[in-house]
């Protein structure tokens, strides 16, 4: 197991169980409630198989009314609640809690309206990302965040997430392509907002929905925008000697004005593990591989693309091949697609971070990863949004090796804090969940990180939903409304009045 | 005795906010003052003013980042990345003309409180998918941050994308970080004359279904069109890009649409001139009639004229591919439960009364009434933001 600490297990509650689970299924009737420890055992991690727990129960509803029950038995007996999408998650955003409910949204997983002429699907929550593109794609439309996951993870999941994927840098991510959502509060309470028009009114709840690791509300519905298809896509294979030459390359094609649908940076041993693997044709002897795709109408890429040979001729490449068919293309993305399991197959385990930095800084945090490695003796791959300046260092390690796993997880961290550092963030796209939850300190100050909490306070107040996810420190929500301010001073005399 | 107070940086707003705290006294917030008028009148015995807390801290061309004080003119940062061929491609509206008589005037500040956006909302969206981290003083009188400086972030809750729209309600922000885009190299417009509203909903449709990217797309009916050039019913499609590009897809539409559609074209300067005004709603700049800003489906927004139109006389025109309708009322009602009424009808969304004497703006929501659930949860929201509603009381919801 990981390094990182859980909150302490209410007993009081975990003695409740068999209370707990009659009353469950008095509202989810039959398979829906799951107690029984080998049938609860593929819940007890996601993504992030360092950490495993099993949960108190599992409940797997299937309507909204019975999402509503069981959250608000919860709520008035305070029993907490983990909400849980395809367990794709990479941060522990959906590991159970000892004396917790496995909220299960997997049953959810009808396409509710296909309406082509206002360009909005509507979805249960737990269809996959793939699932809407598959409902649509036949009349030409695709939902465009794509995270490499899109194939298992489910629409919920990125809500809670605001995944991103390899068009996000020109599409957007989830946060840009939701239009409404309905949600369930952890009193039972049933929240609709947004719809099929474009600006949602009042506060903007879908924002702070989106990207909040399901710690406020449970979605049970969403309306997500969809896109024609481009009329052609085309993609260009980069090689060059050093990462400096290909930052720059990147830098100079924002520059000339070009936002391309994906722009994907690996380095040395990402290119080597995914052309063993998948044969793609990369070339081996380069330090940095570039793949920019272009999409749009023909006549624009395939001016875009004589555009970026020649700003890669200006910057050293050493390869430059550009797809002349879709399999070409396909061919292309194929090493890049397949770099995580590619390098699954180099090493027993890996860590897979998600830090963000300036695209400037690219060089600086590279290099400090190489002296990083060196100092925790491990091995690091990196596959790169080079476009939005979204890194992803895939730590190798070997959890049979006494210490490897703490040695990993000390890089992760480093490498993080070398983001903030240079300017970046702590998370691009995986989530804080317990994975970051601990480093949070490094990016805001306890009153930033206090504001936060209390948006939570305004949604559940008993702080009963995914605890222990995303703040390193609890407060009670009546701690966190105290106001400190001192009574009847009248300040500022030199504040301009007029 | 009421006073305007106008800090000059974080601190000394920060002073401003404990004062009011302390006091009790509510605090009216403005930046340039150009939405004043949008919204419940503001119930407080003094003004403060951020337009003190004005700069561009830092910008950064190559990695399409910009951090601006939030009481820098927009005008002033649209000069700015306009020198390096970019832009804020979310276009946000100038409420001047509409609201205060006069253009140019609005601040970063305002945009974000405003959510502002314009006709490229279709493919770029509005302030909120553009803000990427900001720094405030919240109602309780403490400094916070939240976001970052780049592109693609997901540490902690969305705060900068939720605070876009609140209307100076639950912080104020001093500092603001954008992601910005290149300019397109050119544009055209795409004119279709004489479509019947149904007809030019069904064409916007279309396009917008196309792989044509169109990037705008808006009807403009005979009587509003004369006074942007156009002569008829307008249906106006936007097409933004490299040159090549624009004209390859020009044709396409003229493809999609046959022989028989009356077509024109606007290019560059003349095309931008149209969108502009109707991002600004120039069409309703003069006169005092009641203005209504209604979002719906985009497919909606036509049939929600045609019903209101059978019992009022409103002048209307749609953005957004339909979708965003603008009412001028003839009369000086603003008819608030026709139109709130008839947007259910149309399938739901929202109208918000955007022109209106303060005394109808005090007795008629101007923002759309919220179901219970979410209403209470506004006002919870408001309330660990802003305990002591200190910032622009009753400006959003009576009350609160
Ligand atoms: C191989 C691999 C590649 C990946 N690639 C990408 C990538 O390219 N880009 C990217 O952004 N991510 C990527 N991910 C991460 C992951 O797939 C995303 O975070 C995804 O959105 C999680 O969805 P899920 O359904 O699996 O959610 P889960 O893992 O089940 O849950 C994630 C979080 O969402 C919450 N949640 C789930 N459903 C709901 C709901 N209905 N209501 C409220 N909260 C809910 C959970 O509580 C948890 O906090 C990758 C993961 C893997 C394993």
């Amino acid at each position: 197991m990981g390094s990182i600490a859980m909150p302490k297990p209410d007993d009081a509650v975990i003695a409740r169980r068999q209370e707990i689970v009659k009353a469950l299924r008095a509202i989810v009737p039959g398979e829906g409630v799951i107690d029984a420890e080998e049938e609860m055992r593929v819940y007890e991690t996601d993504a992030l198989t360092a950490y495993r727990q099993l949960p108190l129960v599992v409940v797997l509803p299937d309507t909204v009314e019975q999402v509503a029950a069981v959250l608000r038995y919860c709520h008035e007996n305070e029993v907490k609640v983990v909400p849980r999408g395809a367990g794709t998650s990479l941060s522990g955003g959906a590991l159970p809690a000892a004396d917790g409910v496995l909220l299960s949204m997997m049953k959810f997983n009808r396409v509710l309206e296909i309406d082509y002429p206002n360009r909005a699907v509507v979805v249960q929550p737990g269809v996959t990302n793939l699932g809407i593109t598959r409902a649509v794609e036949g009349d030409g439309f695709y939902y465009a965040p794509d995270p490499s996951s899109q194939i298992a993870c489910s629409i919920g999941g990125n809500i809670a997430e605001n995944s991103g994927g390899v068009h996000s840098l020109k599409y957007g991510l989830t946060t840009n392509n939701v239009l409404g959502l309905e949600m369930v509060l952890m009193t039972g309470e049933v929240i609709r907002i947004g719809g099929k028009h474009l600006d949602s009114e009042g506060y903007d709840f879908l924002a702070l929905m989106t990207g909040s690791e399901g710690l406020l509300g449970v979605v049970t519905e969403v309306t997500v925008r969809i896109l024609q298809k481009p009329e052609t896509a085309r993609a260009a294979l980069i090689g060059f000697p050093s990462s400096e030459e290909c930052g720059q390359c990147v830098a100079d094609i924002i520059g000339a004005g070009i936002i391309p649908g994906g722009m994907e940076m690996m380095d040395k041993p990402a290119i080597h593990a995914a052309e063993d693997f998948v044969h793609a044709g990369y070339p081996r002897d380069v330090e940095a591989l570039l793949i920019v795709e272009l999409d749009g109408p023909e006549a624009e890429v395939d001016f875009l693309l004589s555009r970026i040979e020649e700003i890669a001729r200006a910057n050293k490449a050493s390869t430059i091949r550009v797809s002349h068919s879709e399999e070409e293309r396909m061919t292309y993305w194929a090493g890049r697609k397949a770099a995580f399991p590619a390098v699954g197959r180099i090493s027993p385990d890996y860590l897979c971070m998600d830090g963000t930095i300036p695209r400037k800084a690219l060089p600086r945090v590279l290099a400090g990863m190489r002296e990083l490695g060196q100092k925790h003796g491990l091995r690091v791959a990196n596959v790169f949004h080079a476009g939005d300046g979204n890194l992803h260092p895939l730590i190798l390690y070997d959890a049979n090796n006494p210490g490897e796993l703490a040695a990993a997880e000390a890089f992760g961290a480093d490498i993080l804090l070398l983001c903030v550092e240079v300017g970046g963030v702590l998370t691009g796209e995986h989530g804080v969940g317990i994975e970051k939850r601990d480093l949070m300190g490094a990016m805001f100050t306890e009153d930033d990180l206090k504001q936060q909490q209390r948006v939570k306070c305004a949604f559940d107040e008993k702080q009963l939903l995914n605890p222990g996810k995303v703040f390193p420190v609890l407060h009670r929500c009546a701690e966190l409304g105290r106001m400190h301010v001192s009574k009847g001073k009248l300040p500022f005399p030199d504040i301009p009045r007029f | 005795m009421a006073e305007t107070l106008k800090p000059r940086d974080a601190r000394e707003l920060l002073d401003a906010v404990k004062w009011a705290i302390a006091g009790d006294e509510p605090l009216e917030v403005i930046s340039a003052g150009t939405k004043r008028d949008f919204g419940r009148p503001v119930q407080a015995g003094h003004v403060l003013d951020l337009s003190g807390i004005a700069g561009i801290v830092d910008y950064e061309p190559a990695e399409l980042i910009l951090t601006v004080k939030a009481g820098t003119p927009l005008a002033e940062v649209e000069a700015a990345l306009d020198e390096r061929g970019q832009e804020l491609a979310f276009e946000p509206m100038d409420y001047g003309p509409l609201l205060a008589g006069e253009a140019g005037r609005g601040t970063i500040g305002g945009m974000v409180g405003a959510n502002l956006a314009g006709p490229k909302r279709l493919k770029h969206g509005a302030a909120r998918d553009h803000i990427l981290g900001l720094e405030a003083v919240s109602g309780r009188g403490e400094i916070f941050k939240a976001g970052g400086r780049v592109v693609k972030n997901v540490t902690g809750y969305d705060l900068p994308r939720a605070l876009c729209g609140s209307w100076g309600t639950l912080a104020l922000a001093t500092e603001v970080t954008f992601k910005v885009l290149p300019k397109a190299e050119s544009e055209a417009t795409l004119i279709i004359a004489g479509l019947a509203p149904q007809e030019a909903t069904e064409a916007m449709t279309r396009a917008m279904g196309s792989s044509a990217e169109v990037s705008s797309a808006a009807f403009l009916p005979g009587g509003l069109a004369a006074g942007q050039g156009l002569s008829g019913d307008a249906t106006l499609l936007r097409l933004e890009g490299f040159g090549p590009s624009v004209d390859y897809r020009f044709e396409s539409l003229v493809r999609l649409f046959g022989k028989d559609a009356k077509i024109e074209r606007l290019d560059q300067a003349a095309s931008k001139a149209l969108w502009k005004a109707l991002r600004d709603c120039m069409p309703f700049a003069e006169g005092a009639g009641p203005v209504w800003r209604c979002s719906v489906a985009p497919t909606a927004g036509a049939g929600l004229v045609a019903d209101l139109s059978r019992s009022l006389a409103v002048d209307a025109f749609q953005d957004w591919s339909g979708g965003l309708v603008w009412l001028r009322m003839t009369g000086s009602d603003p008819q608030a439960e026709a139109v709130r009424a008839a947007v259910k009808r149309a399938g739901g969304g929202h109208a918000t009364l955007v022109r209106a004497d303060s005394s109808l703006r005090n007795t008629i929501p101007p923002f759309e009434p919220q179901s219970e659930a979410l209403a209470a949860l506004s006002q919870r929201l408001k309330a660990q933001f802003d305990p002591s509603g200190i910032l622009n009381p009753g400006r959003m919801v009576a009350g609160h």
